[in-house]
């Protein structure tokens, strides 16, 4: 069927407005490849079922917008954490900034020069997930990437990694507008965490996928940068062996517009998937957590675990979806998605989903909408509590099942103290 | 102590007066009473004297140590010494215990213009109370009330009373929900509070709480109002003939 015409138009110009890179080789192919789906795709429009909550021109617009770059003295989150870091500066790879990319057990590779050497496990996977994840949904953005990232990391772990890989995105120019494509291998029974922060760009579209093998174990923690006006689309796609472990979280405090999607096929039985997410939004704000939970093997477990707190008319969005498909017996599939709303003038759509093709599962979902609970409030307050704490403590304890979703516990309290600070901040 | 004159007070959100004209004066060091049937306003004159929204004050003060407790923010009536062992204590799922007493320990602190206590010295503390209440370490780092029975909750409160050291406590219904051995237990928890510079205003319905915390002085409320005034034997008289003998004496 061929593509409405506004969507043929908006997608050309696009693809018109980018130097597609001509590199050849294995990674000249898959981004090929990408491009074929791109342009039979089409870039997501307003009238697709899959935007219906959140409006993508700004993440389809030829050019990115203008973003200030938000100036602060607070030290980076993560700064405690003893990690490697690899320095992105508006979406490219600095090298000065970076630590060397020397950690035991684990081999980084910045992905220009991936695509010149023949690592076969990286041809694997790059573009593959993304590919996979464009069914039953298609996923356009994520397509794009692959077609025109150049920037990104390429890592395999074949090992228990000592400590973290800390992908650090800095924003410096006020129409920067980034993409990066970043490759995960954690082979059989190897651990890795990967850390994420930053705002990156004024735009930014990110891909990251990741394949976690049998008995291995992928963990993420993400915290997206908080200035107002920066734009993103993010896709993190996992493909998990059996008895592995993924985890992932992000904060997101602040931006204009952030489109976080994360699509997860559980293919080995004994898997334990987790996905989390707290956003918290304060005027100009629009959040839209997408996942798409695919269970494929038997005896497996995912959770799903979004909360925002929003006021002063800020936005959030959660699409989530768990499939079970014939056969993934004993599917243990959990998922929640709450909004806190500080005033009348924030607004939560939801949109949970099931769908079940195996009889011996257990699924549940739930999803709510509410204010501070007055009567906590006055309880706090009662025992000489200020409101204003009083309310932060509530709003803390609100985003707790979200927190608690991070395994590792300097990174939680870390991220914690953010929230906090983020709280804070909004203090009258 | 604690000072209520010619108190009136109405539900804000409807035209209904639930306390018509109360007056009391509780001394220093002195354990009042308030008995009275269901719907005499007891519990209502708790919430308007710790600051609960929802009432609406129409006629009337009421001062703590001489100052207006009624202007007051819940929280400064807190910090003032005003303390009220909830009825139904509220659940806070994702507030540590632990972290609530302590919250709630240091703001009073700062509140009053006093220094913070450590984290050390407020462990040290908070494990002496919590043994003498029988509150173990997995009740302080649960989270608030949540999951608690009905007797660990009306520990917990006692546990908060006896952090903080309030100079008035107001026990709602601290009897409701407890068996014998946990009434006991808070009983003996409340007792040990007592000394010549704290109060206590308890709202029961029923004299067997009084067996354990022994009142100085027995109020009867009827209708928003104290309708009589007695000692100790007041509470046995109720418990023996129930309220309607007394309120068709006053009538």
């Amino acid at each position: 069927m061929a593509l409405p015409q506004a969507k043929q138009d908006t997608t050309q110009a696009r693809l018109s407005a980018l130097a597609l890179p001509q590199d050849g080789g294995w990674l000249g192919a898959a981004r090929d490849a990408a491009l074929g789906r791109v342009r039979a795709m089409g870039l997501p429009g307003a009238r697709d079922e899959y935007w219906k909550y959140t409006r993508p021109a700004a993440l389809t617009a030829p050019k990115a917008g203008t973003a200030a770059v938000l100036v602060t003295d607070e030290a980076p989150v993560f700064d405690a954490i003893d990690r490697v870091k690899l320095v992105f500066v508006d979406g490219v790879f600095d090298a000065e900034a970076s630590d060397a990319p020397e950690l035991a057990g684990v081999e980084i590779t910045q992905l220009a020069e991936a695509g010149a050497a023949d690592i076969h496990w990286a041809k694997d996977l790059y573009g593959v997930l993304e590919a996979a994840g464009q069914v039953p949904v298609e996923r356009p953005l994520a397509a794009l990437n692959t077609a025109a990232a150049e920037q990104g990391v390429v890592i395999r772990v074949t090992g228990k990694a000592a400590k973290p890989v800390n992908l650090i995105y800095r924003h410096v120019s006020e129409t920067s507008d980034a993409m990066m494509h970043h490759v995960v291998r954690v082979e059989a029974g190897a651990e890795l965490t990967l850390l994420e922060n930053g705002p990156a760009a004024a735009r930014l579209n990110s891909v990251l996928e990741v394949d976690v093998a049998d008995d291995a174990a992928f963990h993420h923690v993400r915290a997206q940068g908080r200035d107002h006006d920066r734009v993103a689309a993010t896709h993190i796609f996992g493909r998990l062996g059996t008895r592995s472990l993924f985890k992932s979280f992000t904060l997101t405090a602040n931006g204009a517009l952030t489109r976080n999607e994360a699509v997860l096929e559980l293919t080995g039985d004994d898997v334990s998937a987790h996905v989390a997410g707290a956003a918290m939004g304060d005027g100009d704000f629009h959040h839209d957590d997408t996942v798409f939970i695919t269970h494929d093997a038997v005896n497996c477990e995912s959770r799903q675990v979004f909360k925002k707190v929003l006021r002063n008319g800020a936005v959030g969005v959660f699409q989530g979806k768990i499939l079970v498909k014939e056969g993934a017996q004993k599917t243990d599939g959990y998922q929640i998605s709450q909004s806190l709303l500080l005033d009348d003038d924030a607004q939560f759509l939801a949109k949970p989903e099931l769908e079940i093709y195996a009889d011996d599962v257990a699924c549940s979902h739930g999803s709510t909408s509410g204010a501070i609970d007055e009567e906590a409030l006055f309880y706090l307050r009662a025992r000489g509590i200020e409101r204003a704490e009083a309310t932060d403590m509530l709003t803390i304890a609100f985003l707790a099942e979200a927190l608690e979703e991070i395994a590792d516990e300097a990174l939680a309290d870390d991220i914690l103290s953010r929230l906090e600070s983020w709280l804070l901040r909004r203090r009258g | 102590m604690l000072e209520i004159n010619n108190l009136h007070v109405k539900l804000e959100e409807e035209d209904k007066a639930i306390i018509k004209g109360l007056s009391l004066s509780v001394e220093p060091g002195k354990v009042h009473a308030i008995m009275g049937p269901n719907g005499s306003g007891k519990s209502t004159l708790s919430y308007v004297l710790s600051g609960k929204d929802g009432y609406e004050v129409t006629d009337g003060d009421a001062t703590l140590l001489g100052e207006d407790l009624l202007e007051m923010e819940p929280e400064e009536r807190a910090a003032a010494g005003l303390f009220l062992a909830f009825q139904y204590p509220v659940e806070i799922p994702g507030v540590g215990n632990m972290t609530f007493l302590r919250t709630a320990v240091n703001a009073q602190r700062k509140a009053r213009g006093e220094e913070e206590l450590s984290a050390g010295d407020f462990l040290k503390l908070v494990r002496a109370k919590a043994k003498s209440l029988k509150i173990d370490a997995d009740m302080l780092k649960r989270p608030v009330n949540t999951g608690f029975s009905g007797g660990e909750k009306k520990r917990n409160e006692i546990l908060q009373m006896a952090m903080l050291e309030p100079k008035m406590c107001i026990l709602d219904e601290t009897d409701s929900g407890l068996d014998v051995d946990a009434m006991k237990l808070v009983s003996e928890g409340v007792n040990a509070l007592r000394d010549a510079g704290r109060s206590f205003l308890v709202i029961t319905h029923y004299q067997r709480l009084l067996n354990h915390i022994q009142p100085d002085v027995v109020h009867i409320m009827a209708d928003g109002k104290i309708v009589k005034t007695g000692g100790p034997e007041l509470a046995l008289e109720v418990e023996n003939n129930g309220y309607a003998d007394i309120l068709a004496e006053v009538a």
